[in-house]
Parts: structure tokens; sequence; C-alpha cells
């Protein structure tokens, strides 16, 4: 059983990118943008992430700058779409388009760079504790930072009244303003919050799960973490579930791997984007119960009537 | 004489403080707006005291959501002052309009369909406050005014007379000094409308202000003390609808004299031509009404008219009719001239001589980035041999064009004009001609009217009128009571998805057709319905 524990460790390291870029797509979609540039702000966000560190040697502004990073990604996009009415998929499209050069560029002279990963967070006597120990309380703080980001999210959504605000932006723009919220300031915020946190998840991907850089090296997990998004229906607590179950298959493809069960790599990686879409089957054959949680306006400009 | 009655009304503002009476709740003084090519608000003026029900009346594109919105925060003038309890004030935003006392109940709600009633009130609330809290206040206004609601339900699950409640709620938690409703009724039975009537009284008696904006102009008289005409934007009047006819104030609106539609002759009715034979149909919409065993024979030259309030199932009995919908249904429960059509699509049943007008205009009747003989290609072509070999001939696609703008008085540059540049009023014209050129022999029409001014309005019944002259089956499905008797033969009810038997409109009042509405179809005939009936029609009577 000595597997179990360095098994669910790294389940958790898979997870937590996802999960970070996910609970802010989850914000951006809730009211009405339709950000695709996921895996263009995670991938900006882990260049920039890892080369602040490698250059200041501080992990913490490295952060700070991933976030930064990630923030203004997507307010190149809330730009675009808000203000000037652009077409959000395409602009999303183009937005990941665009991080994976600029990334690859900004990168090219970072490849090859060791720095030491984040330190896990350890408190003395606990982190002892054989399995809950090492598992529970030996994790680096973005790791904690995900899960409090969710509950975090769920509290906003579910009890304040900002949160009540966001989602009545994103189920019908047209009410919201007319009732005198400023629609567009509202969408500008939460798809800056979606722009930090996917910022947030690449600097984890390049600070702490792998830390040296590599060209595109989220390899589609911005993807994964927008069908997260849907496969979650919106529900924050859904989404950490999801994330997991995410990342314990992208982990199994490697164990799978390493203990000779020949099922092709390829089939693993697919299999997040299969569950997906059975989730959307499953969830568009019964209407009202999606139509509940999705946002209505969802990828659709705003221009407030005369 | 109309700009003299509102100068005498501003000319009051001086005396009023001989008369004892204070200062007017809302003086509107010289407001102008003007956007891109038009001048929506010009020079208007007109003054609301506290306790007094004030019409706003005028067409669309008058001018009235453009001052509304002015007065309620959302646009501000561009010239001009409002005045509040004798002050001028500045209201930048919805938020301070609501802090001042102003509620505005909105003509398409502006309501959040997956949210809850409770939750729904609390985003139109300026103070946070918390929620079991707006709960108890709920509830509480809810019993003073008898507006029942319970406020866990969500929204999607609510009548649209509910959902107005919900409004109502809304403003009344604010305490309102001036409520201001933007065409209230248009979505509520008769005996609904009683109801909110009711409530206003109450209000203006508590001494809220309200200013009552409809284009109903017989409600306008039951309900209103004063009303200000507007015309393009300008002030041409101001008059009491207590004195006025709804003729007179409806010419006053549109600055002609009215022609009621002329009925000719009694007409003779043909063999039945289109035949709806127990048509059960689910529906494929979210939150569609099923439609459950539709019946209804409409004769040759016979204008059947479909009354109910929206989301009883009209939306789907047009799409069952029009072929829009996949058909589960017997194909025999749909025929056209005798034809069992209900496994066709809308092509097929067009080939067959039937045509349809929907109740959206654009992107369902018409393409609003196309042009208008593009348009009337799209269902002519065949009907009108608008195509040769699969090419458009153009010369006749044109042709055909420019009839429809001409025998319809459609008012546009031409028809390679987009459809989505025109007028709500001038793209219905276009679309109705374009149906009637075809010479149909049954002819579907969903809202002929809905958002077209009173002159084209005149207009399209009586093309609708002289069609069925010719021998057409009509069947008009609308909201707008008005109408129906304006121009029908008979009529059906529907409600929650059932129809109720058809009626010759000369045997059926007002009130019944109300109740049938309502969803009383058991009752019919019943004696407890007609001693209800007589009890609403008391109230009515009374106002």
């Amino acid at each position: 059983m000595e597997w179990i524990v360095p098994f669910t460790l790294t389940v958790i390291t898979a997870s937590t990118p996802l999960l970070l870029a996910a609970s802010g797509e989850l914000i951006t979609e809730k009211s009405g943008v339709l950000n695709l540039g996921v895996e263009g702000m995670m991938l900006v966000g882990a260049i920039t992430g890892f080369a602040v560190t490698a250059s200041s040697g501080s992990a913490v502004l490295g952060i700070l700058a991933a976030v930064v990073a990630g923030t203004l990604m997507s307010l190149i996009f809330a730009f675009l779409t808000l203000t000037l009415m652009a077409n959000q998929v395409a602009t999303g499209l183009a937005l990941t388009i665009f991080g994976v050069g600029f990334s690859a560029l900004v990168g090219s002279g970072f490849v090859g760079f060791a720095i030491d990963p984040l330190p896990a967070l350890s408190i003395p006597g606990i982190s002892a504790i054989p399995i809950i120990g090492p598992i529970l309380f030996g994790q680096d703080f973005l790791v904690y930072l995900s899960i409090a980001a969710v509950i975090g999210i769920w509290w906003f959504l579910v009890k304040s009244r900002a949160g009540l605000i966001l989602k009545a932006v994103g189920d019908s723009h047209h009410s919201a303003h007319a009732i005198g919220y400023s629609v567009i300031k509202i969408r500008y915020l939460a798809t800056m919050f979606g722009g930090a946190m996917a910022g947030l998840g690449g600097a984890y991907l390049s600070l702490s799960y792998t830390p040296m850089w590599a060209e595109n090296m989220t390899a589609g997990r911005g993807w994964i973490a927008l069908a997260l998004v849907v496969f979650a229906t919106w529900r924050p607590g859904r989404l950490v579930a999801g994330a997991y179950m995410f990342g314990l298959i992208s982990v199994m493809q490697l164990h799978a791997q390493g203990a000779g069960i020949h099922v092709p790599s390829q089939f693993m990686s697919m299999l997040p984007y299969l569950a997906t879409v059975i989730v959307l089957v499953i969830i568009s054959s019964d209407r009202a119960k999606i139509r509940l949680n999705a946002p209505a306006c969802i990828g659709q400009a705003f221009r407030a009537a005369q | 004489m109309g700009v003299a009655t509102v100068t005498s009304t501003t000319g009051e503002a001086g005396a009023n403080t001989v008369k004892g009476a204070g200062p007017a709740q809302l003086e509107v003084r010289g407001v102008t707006k003007a956007f891109p090519g038009c001048l929506a608000n010009d020079d208007i003026s007109f003054r609301i005291e506290p306790g007094e029900i004030h019409a706003l009346l005028g067409e669309n594109g008058a001018g009235k959501s453009t001052l509304v919105k002015i007065i309620y925060g959302v646009l501000q003038a561009d010239e001009g002052e409002l005045i509040w309890e004798g002050k001028p004030v500045t209201i930048a935003s919805p938020h301070d309009a609501r802090e001042m006392g102003i509620g505005l109940v909105f003509q398409h709600f502006s309501l959040f369909e997956t949210m809850t009633v409770l939750e729904n009130i609390a985003l139109a609330m300026n103070d946070v406050r918390d929620m079991d809290a707006l709960r108890k206040q709920v509830l509480e206004v809810e019993k003073t005014y008898g507006l029942p609601l319970d406020p866990d339900r969500h929204v999607y699950t609510l009548s649209v007379g509910e959902r107005q409640r919900i409004e109502i709620v809304r403003c009344l938690l604010q305490n309102p000094k001036l409520l201001i409703l933007d065409e209230p009724t248009s979505v509520l039975t008769p005996q609904e409308v009683e109801k909110l009537f009711e409530t206003l009284r109450r209000l203006a008696d508590e001494g809220c202000a309200i200013l009552y904006i409809s284009h109903k102009l017989h409600e306008v008289k039951a309900l209103c003390q004063k009303a200000t005409v507007l015309r393009g934007g300008k002030v041409v009047g101001g008059c009491d609808p207590r004195e006025e006819t709804a003729k007179s104030m409806a010419e006053m609106m549109i600055g002609q004299k009215l022609t009621a539609p002329d009925r000719g002759k009694s007409r003779e009715f043909g063999d039945v031509r289109l035949a709806v034979s127990n048509l059960s149909l689910e529906s494929d919409e979210q939150f569609g009404t099923d439609l459950k065993g539709i019946n209804l024979e409409v004769r040759g030259g016979e204008i059947m008219g479909v009354a109910g309030v929206a989301g009883n199932g009209q939306n789907e009995l047009f799409r069952a009719l029009a072929g829009e919908t996949e058909q589960q249904a017997a194909p025999d429960s749909i025929k056209i001239d005798g034809k069992s059509v209900a496994h066709f699509g809308p092509r097929r049943r067009r080939r067959l001589g039937a045509t349809f007008v929907p109740e959206e205009r654009n992107g369902h009747g018409a393409v609003p980035d196309m042009s208008l003989s593009e348009n009337g290609f799209l269902t002519a072509f065949r009907r009108m041999a608008l195509s040769a070999r699969g090419l458009i001939r153009e010369v006749p696609t044109k042709s055909f064009a420019d009839n429809i703008i001409k025998t319809f008085d459609v008012r546009t540059t031409g028809s390679g004009a987009e459809a989505g540049s025109l007028s709500g009023g001038n793209l219905q014209k276009f679309i109705v001609g374009r149906e009637i050129l075809q010479d149909p022999g049954v002819l579907v029409i969903s809202q002929p009217t809905w958002g077209v001014d009173a002159g084209a309005a005149s207009a399209i019944h009586q093309a609708l009128l002289d069609l069925a002259a010719k021998g057409t089956a009509v069947l008009v499905i609308s909201q707008d009571l008005d109408e129906i008797y304006a121009i029908c033969d008979s009529v059906v009810v529907m409600a929650e998805g059932k129809m109720s038997k058809p009626r010759p409109m000369a045997d059926v009042s007002i009130e019944e057709i109300g109740l049938l509405m309502g969803g009383l179809h058991d009752l019919e005939g019943n004696a407890t319905p007609a001693n209800n009936t007589q009890v609403e029609g008391g109230r009515v009577g009374q106002a």
C-alpha cells in the first residue's frame, strides 16, 4: 500500500492547475462571457512566473507576476469583446494562439533553466502522520489556495449579494442593465478574475508541477479547464470533483504505462473530453437541469439599447 | 388647442401655492434628447401631482420610452430639467431614481428566469439587508395589497401575470412616490387588469403619483385623470381621458382621423379550408406549453381569432400549423383544403396554398441582413415563380418586392433596403404583404399588429379583411382582444394548451373571453362563472 501516498500526491498536483484555471473561468462564464483563451493565458502565466522567479529568485514575485500577466491577457480579451464587441469565440481562440506563440518567444531563453520547486508547507508533527500527514498537510500553498478559492467562489455565488448580481448579469444582461447594473464593468471584472486564476494555474505548472519551462507545457490543460466548467454544469462543488477526476485520469495514464498495461496514452488523454461530451449529452437531454445553472447570456455581446 | 392645454398645466405651477396644493411630485421641463438621426424627445414639458394617475400616450416611436428612461435615470437628457417635489434634480442612474422614490414596472419584464422571486426582488433593491427580513417585508406587502406570490419559486415557473406582480411588489417595497408603468396590461387577462387597477387606485389614494403608459385607450379612460399625448417626440396635447373617447384620443395620438376597418357585407363562408382535429403535441421549448387535443375548422372567407394570454400554447400552435415542429401527430390531424399535411414541412404546406406570418418579425419572419427583394424571394419563390433552373430570376423577384412596397405602402428606400433597417410597422406591412400577395388559400398570422402603430395596424386589418372577402381562410392568433373584435368572425380561446369551442364573435362578451383566458374551460356554460362574470362586469362598469 505504500504507493498510495505518492499516487495521491501526483493526483493532487495534476488536479490543482486544472482547478485553479477552471474556477476562474467559472466566474467569467457566470457573468456571461465565454473566454476560450484559457490555454493561452495559462501559458503566458507559466512563462512569466518562471522567468520572474528564475531572474529574481523569488517564487512569490514570480507568482504575482503570473497573476498580473494572466490578468493582462484577459484584459486584451475583455477590451476586444466587451468594449469593441468582437465575437467572443473567435477572440478567445486568437488569444490562445497568441499565448502559445508569445510564451514560446519569451521562453526561448529560459529553456533548460532549473529552479527550486515551491516548498511544501509542512507543519512539524502533523505532517509526519503516516498517509494523512503528507497528503493533507504536506502540499505547497497553491494547492490550499485552489481549494480555498473554490470554497470562496461557492460562498460568493450562493451567499453574497455581489454573486447574485454576477449571476444576474450572466442570466439576462438586458434585465440587469434595466435595473441599473453596469453589465460591462461587471463582465470586465469577472473576465479579469478568470485571467488571474488562469495565470496562477500556469504558474503552478512551471513553478511546482514541473519546475522548468518547456514550450507549450500546458499541453491542453486550458482546454480541459474549459471542458471542466461545462462538465461541472457551472457548480463549484462539482468543479472540484471534476478537476480531481480529470487529474486522476491523467495520472492513471502514467501509472498504467509503468505497470505495463497497454492502454494507448492517446486514449487516456482523450478521456476528459469524452467524459465532457457524455456529460453534455446527459444534461442536454434534461435541459431544465442545465438551464438552472448555465448562464443564459453566455457568449452574447451586450450593447445597451438606447 | 392641445399645446394650449399643456401651457396651462405648466402655468399652474405658479398658481398652485394659491390653491394650497404642494409642489408637483414631478415636473418635466423642456426635456430634449437626440439620438444619431432622430430627435427622440423635443422640448417635452408636463407635470404630475401627488396622487394623480397620469397617462402618457403616443404611438411607437413617439418618444415615450426615451422619456421614461430619462426619468428613471437610464438616459440623461441633452437639455431641460426635472423638478422633483419643487427642487431641480439630476437623476444619474436607476439607483438614484429608486433612492428618490421612483419605481418602474418595465414593459418587457426585467426579471431573471432562473432565480427565485425573492432573489429577483433583492436584485432591484438599493439597500442590502438580510434575506429573511426582506422575505418578511415581501410577504407583508403582498398581504397589504393582495398580490399573492411565493417568494421561493423560480421565475420560469410563473405565469406572466405573476411575473408582473414581482415587478410591482419590488416597486412597492421601496415606498415609491412616483410609480411608472410601461404598457403593464399588454399580457394580462381582463380580470387581471381590473385587479391591477384596484392596486393602482389604492396607491394613488395613498398619495403616490402614477405615470401610466399604454396604448389601450379604454383602459386609460377607466383609470387616468390626466393625459399627455406625444407625437414625433413632441407634446401635442393634454386632456382629461374621462371626458374623451378612445377614438378622439387615438386621433390625437396619430394626428389624423381614424377609420374603422371596413368589414364589407356579411360574408358567406365556403368550405372548410383549414382543419385541425385532435392535435396534441409536446412542446419542444424549454418551458413551453404542450398542445392538448386542439380542434378547429376555418372556412373559406372566415377570419377566426385565437385569443389567449401569451404562453398558453399559441406559439406551439403556430409552429405546428406552419410545419416548423417535427410532427409526432397523425398526418390527418391537420388538413389544408382536405389534404392531410401534419407530416409535411413548411415548404410542402406552402405549395398547397397556405402561407404563414410569425410573431417575430426579425429573424423569423424576415432575415434582417438581407434585402427586401431577397426576403420576398425566400417564401414566395415557388408560388410566384421567382426561380428557374435553380437560379434566382432577378427581374420578377425585384418587381414582386416593389409590388409589395407599393400595394402595402411600405416606407423604405426601395426593394434593395435591408429588412433590418425598416421600422417594426413597415417591416410587418412588408411581411404581411408578401404572404397576402401570394394569394393564399389559408393564412395563419400571429400577432399581426404587435408593436405596430395605429395607421399601419388599420392598413393590415383592412388587408386581412379584403383577403378573407376573396375566399381565403384566415386564422389570427392575437393577444389583443380589440383586434379580435375588430376583424374576426369567430373566436377560440387558448389556455394551458387547450382550446375552447369556436364561438361567433357576435355572441361572446369580453368578460366571457376573459374567463376562458384564465383557463375556466370546465366551467363553460356553468352558472358559477356567469355570476363571476357579472361581478367582474360590475366592477368594470363602476370604473
